[in-house]
């Protein structure tokens, strides 16, 4: 399974969620090699993007463990478990609107900017040199998603697709070894997904990272996923490569038996 | 009951040449130049000093209603900034600035009475304290690092101990130091080298800066918990904060061990140190330090977690800590402001910190643009200029009930301002000095090992 | 195995503070253990002084539940603290004053009736000044309500609480002008005379001008009427809530307000009605209160307000019940921190437990649970 030298990137093993009495994640398990590009899918309300929450810390963990490169990352506070090497987007795009896109990836440097605030205040040589670093670096991750020219504009101002750019340039930059996409391709036309499609190959391969994607689109999910995880009603129902899901009974009855064809 | 024209324009000409005054010193500050920045600093200062100076006596340019206006206004920019710093761009809505505000003031006030009055206790033992706490507070803060996910009240209760142990070090301390310093003070007769006048304006200098730090520790330590309620209840605990602040200064004399300074009759025989000079100088510490924090990583972490939290978290940023530092940060300021202000009011009064004047900067704030630190400063000056003195003087010859009707008017102002430009007058556009520095798009991007190559 | 272990303690080996629980919880013990002993001491050298004061927490505790249940309708409903409520209290004394000292609505009843019962027409003129304040308040809520909050709804909900705030304001100082309000305290003239008994082995009524003898408990007809209105009201309301179908639109409002449209609820009358109903307790409490401490201003509404809100968190907000069981702590709160620390420190002790509350239970005493976010 996995070479002796390198743990897996992620490992969840009864990972489960109560809100009040509710059930919303039972017994969930994933286990997932460096550099896979792996899927999570299921019907509306099957809890996928409560694992996401819960393995980024957002959500306290009712039960269960979730090991993060080997170590295990459960109960940690979200900013701690960034700093160790996950991050995210949200299906519902959170980026800080009143910032400039330039500011939004520049926000992912904070943690290793190299200064403190003293220098800040003084204005040291320090501050300087590692202001610039993080400005340059920032500015190459908006090349590589095409959006060095429009750095200098408020988040809020722009459209949908190039939003979507920006939070995964900005969870990029906090130099993550996995990364989560909710979503990614939600509210995007046929077209912007195949560039998508394209983006999130070229940044596993480029980055070298690890990449779990809930998403509803099957062409997304199929096109690129190497394994698929399927979740209904906070269980897994199902696992495998592409070809094996398509052809699991239990998963088409899992989404037609809610009256929604998985294809969009 | 005729409204005097001649008063009216004069005072409209006043208004406009203090803004165009701010407006200048801001836009020459931002010249690229170190020279123009330095020039324009030292003659913004100096015309103002000039007058103060020279002007005859007789026909007074600055009269001393507006000397007060000036540094009044000085003060509340101070606290203002320090309460858009939590409020407009870190989001954490407070209605604390006044109590520190008033910390402050009577800080350095008790400082510099006991100076005056040959006790240097004030001076060391709020200097030893501070440090002492600060000592602790860092100390606590190195030990809770180790235990991560510790609960707040847990940290709190470290923290608490920390203090008090600090303050029960101080009081031996400056006690056992009090003997040795007591004779540099001298005699009535024969005035020892403490009692001069240069002693004087430092003792000031440093019972000002400790003002600022005595609010910030305090801050630290009341934030800590209270910062974890979340935004409505936030406000309401920091409300009561400002009302126990005051419940605590009219009973200064019977429930705090400081009869000198007077509970609900007021604090009289402060010395009345701060000039122009120091006016000036604090302002500019203040806005400067401001806006080098705002303008750098720190400063964008802060408003990441006004625009969202949770994203704030997933980007690595411990929230928690950065709610926690521009509370404090922005109590520094309020401690310093208040340290000013009292040194020139000479004469504090529990009903100055009343919490209903602490909406004061909460308006001030809200006019000139939530996020805004150009917006504060022309709505601080605005505000004490127009509202303060034109108005009141104004409405003052309606009558001795007219001046209320000041108070009714802000409100209305406040609700229609609400109603039509909610982002207030300025949203959050900056001038010259202030605004954020434009960065030019990047050309040789693919050249950087940065990216091509990733880290680790 | 190793997994299997993972999975019962999932978070023990990353967090190590988590064991350290118990320092903040020892501090917490530690003062509430100085406030059993300070106040048991206080039980058992001087039960008469301690019951005393505990009657007059009581007369405190249910004039603010009358206030507190307007906070937390309006916040369960629109989530906004709506500052102004404090100073619509103050309204409702100031009209009953009014209507008592000028225009001495009190007495209609006999000037219409002069045969009747004296009791029956100090109630009838009692109930008619109280029902004035009520119609009053509640329709200076709805003017405010329609004129600074409706605006503002979908703005940030912040705008709404600085817009609170102003209106506030805004009714303080307006009703400081002299010819609205006063700016100073002024007498309140009871619409009816106060009735005292007092305690001591059995209840005997203390004859006016004569003070009762030393060592009895003494509680006036004041208490007793405003635990009956409170409690009163703590009924009906439930009733509303619960029973009403403007009850089950409140609760479909407080809940989810676009989908609540969507099923045909007018969402803006229902806010109204809420702004309304909680207005019109508030007068009421506005005149119990003047009764009570008999000397009236135009800011008298602010710290009750500030108080009642904090009961309201306290009981957690959105709960009807809540806001009962918290008023009373506070009233309890506020009348032993006054008999038995400092008088002053009496308007600290409020905030003190608010923030204590909160930071053991974020949702208040009978707050909801934790709910999944989008």
């Amino acid at each position: 399974m996995t070479t002796p030298t390198l743990p897996p990137t992620l490992e969840i093993a009864g990972l489960t969620k109560f809100f009040g009495g509710l059930r919303a994640v039972n017994n969930f398990g994933l286990a997932l090699k460096p550099g896979d590009l792996a899927g999570l899918i299921g019907p509306n309300g099957a809890g996928k993007t409560t694992v996401f929450n819960m393995i980024t810390g957002v959500y306290q963990v009712s039960g269960g463990d979730i090991r993060f490169q080997g170590e295990s990352i459960t109960g940690l506070e979200p900013h701690e478990i960034t700093q160790l090497g996950v991050a995210r987007t949200f299906q519902n795009i959170r980026l800080f609107a009143n910032l400039t896109v330039l500011d939004n990836v520049r926000i992912a440097y904070h943690t290793h900017a190299g200064y403190g605030m003293l220098d800040a205040i003084l204005r040291t040589a320090t501050y300087s040199a590692k202001e610039k670093e993080i400005t340059e670096r920032a500015q190459d991750f908006l090349a590589i998603f095409k959006l060095e020219n429009i750095q200098n504009e408020f988040a809020k101002n722009l459209p949908y697709g190039q939003q979507r750019r920006v939070e995964i340039a900005r969870a990029l930059a906090s130099n993550p070894r996995l990364l989560l996409l909710d979503e990614p391709a939600a509210g995007m036309n046929p077209r912007e997904i195949v560039t998508l499609m394209e983006l999130i190959h070229f940044v596993r391969d480029r980055f070298n990272l690890t990449i779990l994607l809930i998403e509803h689109q099957m062409r997304v999910v199929m096109g690129i996923c190497e394994h698929i995880t399927v979740m209904d009603f906070g269980e897994v129902i199902a696992r495998g490569t592409p070809k094996e899901i398509q052809g699991n009974a239990q998963v088409i009855e899992a989404y037609l038996g809610k009256g929604v064809p998985g294809a969009a | 009951m005729e409204i005097n024209l001649g008063f009216l324009f004069i005072s409209t000409i006043k208004i406009v040449v203090v803004l165009g005054y701010l407006y200048a010193l801001l836009a020459v500050l931002g010249h690229a130049s170190k020279w123009v920045q330095i020039g324009g600093l030292l003659a913004a200062f100096g015309i103002i000093q000039l007058i103060f100076s020279f002007q005859p006596e007789d026909a007074q340019i600055i009269n001393d209603f507006d000397r007060g206006l000036l540094f009044q206004a000085c003060t509340m920019t101070m606290v203002a900034l320090g309460l858009n710093l939590i409020y407009g761009f870190n989001g954490q809505f407070s209605l604390g600035q006044w109590g520190f505000y008033g910390i402050g003031a009577y800080a350095a006030a008790d400082i510099t009475w006991r100076w005056t009055n040959n006790d240097a206790r004030g001076l060391t033992g709020v200097a030893i304290g501070a440090t002492l706490v600060a000592v602790a507070i860092f100390g606590v803060r190195r030990l809770i690092a180790r235990y991560k996910g510790m609960p707040v009240m847990s940290a709190f209760t470290l923290y608490l101990i920390g203090t008090i142990v600090a303050c029960a070090l101080t009081m031996l301390i400056a006690g056992a130091l009090d003997p040795a310093l007591k004779p540099l003070f001298g005699t009535k007769d024969a005035p020892g080298i403490f009692a001069s006048e240069w002693a004087l304006q430092i003792v000031f200098f440093f019972a000002v800066l400790l003002a600022g730090i005595v609010a910030a520790e305090i801050s630290f330590l009341f934030g800590l918990p209270v910062l974890t309620l979340g935004s409505d209840y936030f406000g309401i605990a920091t409300l009561g904060f400002t009302i126990v602040i005051n419940t605590l200064m009219v009973n200064s004399d019977t429930l705090l061990p400081f009869p000198e300074m007077k509970g609900g009759r007021g604090m009289i025989g402060i010395p009345k140190v701060t000039n122009w000079f120091w006016a000036f100088l604090f302002l500019l510490i203040v806005v400067i330090v401001m806006r080098n924090v705002l303008h750098s990583s720190t400063g964008r972490a802060i408003l990441s977690v006004r625009e969202d939290e949770t994203a704030a978290k997933v980007m690595g940023i411990n929230v928690a800590d950065y709610k926690l530092l521009p509370f404090v940060i922005g109590s520094l300021f309020a401690g310093l402001g208040g340290g000013v202000y009292a040194h020139f009011i000479g004469f504090l009064s529990p009903g100055t910190f009343d919490f209903l004047v602490g909406f004061n900067p909460l308006i001030i704030i809200v006019f000139g643009g939530l996020g805004s630190m150009s917006g504060t400063i022309f709505a601080s000056f605005g505000w004490m200029f127009f509202l303060e003195g034109l108005l009141r003087t104004i409405l003052g010859q309606f009558g001795t009930e007219a001046p209320t009707w000041r108070f009714v008017l802000y409100p209305i102002t406040l609700l229609l301002l609400m109603l039509l430009r909610p982002q207030g007058l300025l949203g959050s556009a900056e001038v010259g000095f202030l605004r954020a520095p434009k960065i030019a798009a990047r050309t040789a991007a693919s050249d950087n090992p940065a990216v091509t190559t990733p880290v680790k | 195995m190793q997994k299997a272990n993972a999975a019962q303690q999932p978070s023990s080996n990353r967090r190590p503070g988590a064991r350290l629980a118990w320092i903040g919880q020892g501090f917490l013990l530690l003062l509430a253990i100085m406030v059993v002993i300070i106040l048991g001491r206080n039980l058992i050298d001087n039960p008469e002084l301690f019951i005393q004061i505990i009657i007059s927490g009581l007369q405190l505790g249910f004039v603010y539940a009358l206030i507190a249940l307007g906070y937390t309708m309006v916040y369960g409903i629109v989530k906004l603290i709506n500052f102004a409520h404090g100073d619509v209290f103050m309204v409702g004394a100031f009209v009953s004053y009014y209507a008592v000292a000028r225009f001495q609505l009190h007495v209609w009843p006999s000037a219409f009736f002069p045969d009747l019962d004296p009791l029956v027409t100090v109630t009838l003129g009692s109930l008619s000044v109280i029902l004035l304040s009520m119609i009053t308040c509640a329709a200076l809520a709805i003017t405010i309500e329609r004129v600074a909050y409706k605006p503002l709804r979908d703005a940030p909900r912040i705008a709404a609480l600085i817009t609170a705030i102003g209106v506030s304001f805004f009714l303080e100082f307006f009703g400081a002008l002299s010819f609205v309000f006063s700016p100073r305290f002024i007498p309140y003239q009871r619409p009816f005379d106060v009735v005292t008994w007092y305690i001591k082995d059995g209840i005997y009524l203390v004859e006016p001008g004569k003070a009762p003898p030393a060592g009895s408990i003494t509680f006036s007809n004041i208490l007793l009427i405003i635990a009956v209105a409170s409690i009163l009201v703590q009924v009906f309301l439930q009733f509303l809530v619960r029973k009403t179908k403007i009850g089950k639109a409140m609760r479909a409002v407080a809940f989810d307000k676009p989908t609540a449209r969507l099923m045909g609820i007018n969402v803006d009358a229902i806010i109204t009605t809420t702004f309304a109903i909680g207005a019109a307790f508030a007068g009421l409490g506005g005149v119990l209160y003047a009764i009570a401490y008999s000397s009236i201003w135009s800011q008298l509404g602010i710290l009750p307000g500030l108080k009642a809100f904090v009961a309201a968190v306290l009981g957690g907000i959105g709960s009807i019940p809540g806001a009962f069981i918290g008023a009373l702590i506070m009233g309890q709160a506020e009348s032993l921190t006054a008999g038995y620390i400092s008088t002053p420190m009496r308007d600290a002790i409020a905030f003190t437990i608010l923030i204590l509350v909160l930071l053991v239970r974020p949702t208040g005493i009978f707050g909801e649970p934790e709910k999944e976010k989008a």
